[in-house]
């Protein structure tokens, strides 16, 4: 099985661990990912709030560039990136004034026929009905599924699972032994892209959405976006110093929960890369007879 | 002059739908928007408000429009056009606000940290081909130094977690990059 592939910047640097653990899991279910060659920044939030040729342009150069690789479906594992390069196309092909406008722009026809598959889309592939994966260490865990806004909005656009209550998440963390809470707030805004310039009103909006995880028994909250994961992660401090109280639980990656069912381990899927700590509260019937000491010293620790 | 009244002259209305293909008289005015939106109540205007005042285009409430700050926190986050019954594609038209302010010169005050960020995020990508995120923060605090010790604790934490790459990547494609830039600087700023 082959994919094209657009990491997306972010991947490099404070998601390196979305691509680490996708990597791992796609390697081990034979699934091939070849890089869009020479790909650039798909212009984020910024291009679309200063300029709006520039927030199509910049997406339709990846495209052209992997329209002319020949890649017939492309995984997009950002879903920033993702919503970009999808709202570029739907406009490009709606609009052929701006579509010819832009291939000048860009110096390159754009035909826009590559597939976009995010980052879920690629983990149904890739961990599907016929997939050779096995779970290993089922992961036990109440989740919160947390789709952020850009992986299922617009609707029309991205024709990706219900906007309102999705379940393509929740489905796959089924699969792996999770028991996925049901709660309001699975597509609620992060804050995503005021994250350094109004971090205040970022720590509101992400604290809303770890009490209402936390409120409903979530011990883990899974996302898809490396901007959501941000905010949740890196944030917590912010979010914390906000809300006046602590919040021990842990944002993970779908694919590092996958990878974790599937047997990998923490540490090669980039789990030590969070700012918080991933523990799990233990439950006594879940401790092995020999590790029970240390269980519940650990469960002690968790209940403070 | 014949077609919809909104392109019988050149008020907000009429700029709106030019340059979006959205039009602000679809809106009833029902407030879903308003409802949904993550940060209505950060904003000095709900989204609905902004609606109205493009709506009736009066003296001083188009640049009240475009002076607001409720232009600027908009996250588009997509759930007001989700909700909308009528599909107003309101995310849509406040980039259109967002860039037709900066054109007037309307820009909001507290706003200007927003665009800032914005700003410092595009020049890596200008000059390499991608963002780079910490010479975005460096660029950003060199833009706004009251913001200069506001994440001086987290930054040495990313960095010992291998979340910061400390060199920019420079695409082969530079070249195209920067003329992707000039261009559709240059055509937007005519609009």
């Amino acid at each position: 099985m082959k994919l094209g592939y657009f990491p997306g910047c972010s991947l490099l640097g404070s998601a390196r661990e979305l691509e680490e653990s996708l990597m791992l899991v796609a390697k081990k279910a034979g699934m091939e990912l070849t890089t869009i060659p020479d790909w650039n920044c798909c212009g984020s939030t910024a291009a679309h709030n200063l300029n709006h040729l520039l927030s199509v342009s910049l997406p339709a150069r990846i495209l052209a560039l992997a329209d002319k690789a020949g890649m017939k479906e492309v995984l997009v594992p950002c879903s920033a990136c993702y919503n970009r390069l999808a709202m570029a196309q739907y406009e490009l092909l709606e609009n052929p004034d701006l579509k010819k406008e832009v291939s000048e722009i860009i110096e390159m026809d754009f035909e826009g026929t590559a597939k976009l598959l995010n980052v879920v889309e690629g983990m149904e592939k890739i961990f599907g009905e016929d997939s050779v994966l096995k779970v290993e260490k089922p992961f036990e865990h109440k989740v919160a599924c947390y789709y952020g806004c850009l992986l299922v909005r617009p609707a029309k656009v991205l024709k990706f699972d219900r906007p309102e209550d999705p379940q393509s998440m929740d489905r796959l963390m089924k699969k792996i032994g999770a028991d996925p809470i049901d709660w309001p707030d699975k597509v609620e805004c992060c804050g995503a892209g005021l994250s350094v310039s109004r971090t205040d009103l970022v720590a509101k909006l992400s604290g809303k959405i770890l009490e209402s995880a936390v409120k409903r028994g979530a011990e883990a909250i899974i996302v898809a976006c490396p901007m959501c994961h941000s905010n949740l992660d890196m944030r917590r401090e912010n979010i914390e110093k906000a809300a006046g109280k602590k919040y021990s639980i842990p944002v993970l990656y779908l694919t590092e929960a996958i990878g974790l069912a599937l047997g990998l381990s923490e540490k090669e899927l980039g789990l030590h890369r969070h700012l918080v700590p991933v523990v799990f509260p233990i439950r006594e019937k879940k401790a092995e007879p020999e590790k029970a000491e240390s269980a519940e010293e650990s469960a002690g620790a968790v209940e403070e | 002059m014949e077609g919809h009244p909104e392109d019988q002259d050149q008020s907000l209305m009429s700029r709106v739908r030019e340059g979006t293909g959205e039009s602000a008289y679809k809106c009833y005015q029902c407030g879903k928007c308003s409802a949904g939106c993550p940060l209505a109540l950060e904003m000095d205007y709900p989204p609905s408000q902004i609606l109205r005042m493009i709506q009736l285009g009066l003296p001083g409430l188009e640049e009240k429009a475009l002076g607001s700050l409720s232009i600027w926190l908009c996250l588009a986050c997509e759930t007001c056009v989700a909700r909308c019954p009528k599909e107003v594609d309101l995310p849509k038209i406040m980039d259109f606000l967002r860039q037709e302010s900066l054109r007037r010169g309307l820009t909001h005050p507290t706003a200007k940290n927003i665009i800032k960020f914005h700003r410092a995020f595009l020049d890596p990508v200008k000059y390499t081909g991608r963002a780079f995120e910490v010479g975005l923060i460096a660029d950003y605090k060199a833009r706004n130094p009251i913001s200069a010790f506001q994440d001086v604790l987290i930054a040495p934490k990313m960095f010992f977690k291998g979340k910061l790459s400390l060199a920019p990547h420079m695409i082969k494609g530079r070249g195209e990059i920067g003329r992707i830039f000039e261009r559709a600087m240059k055509k937007e700023s005519k609009k």
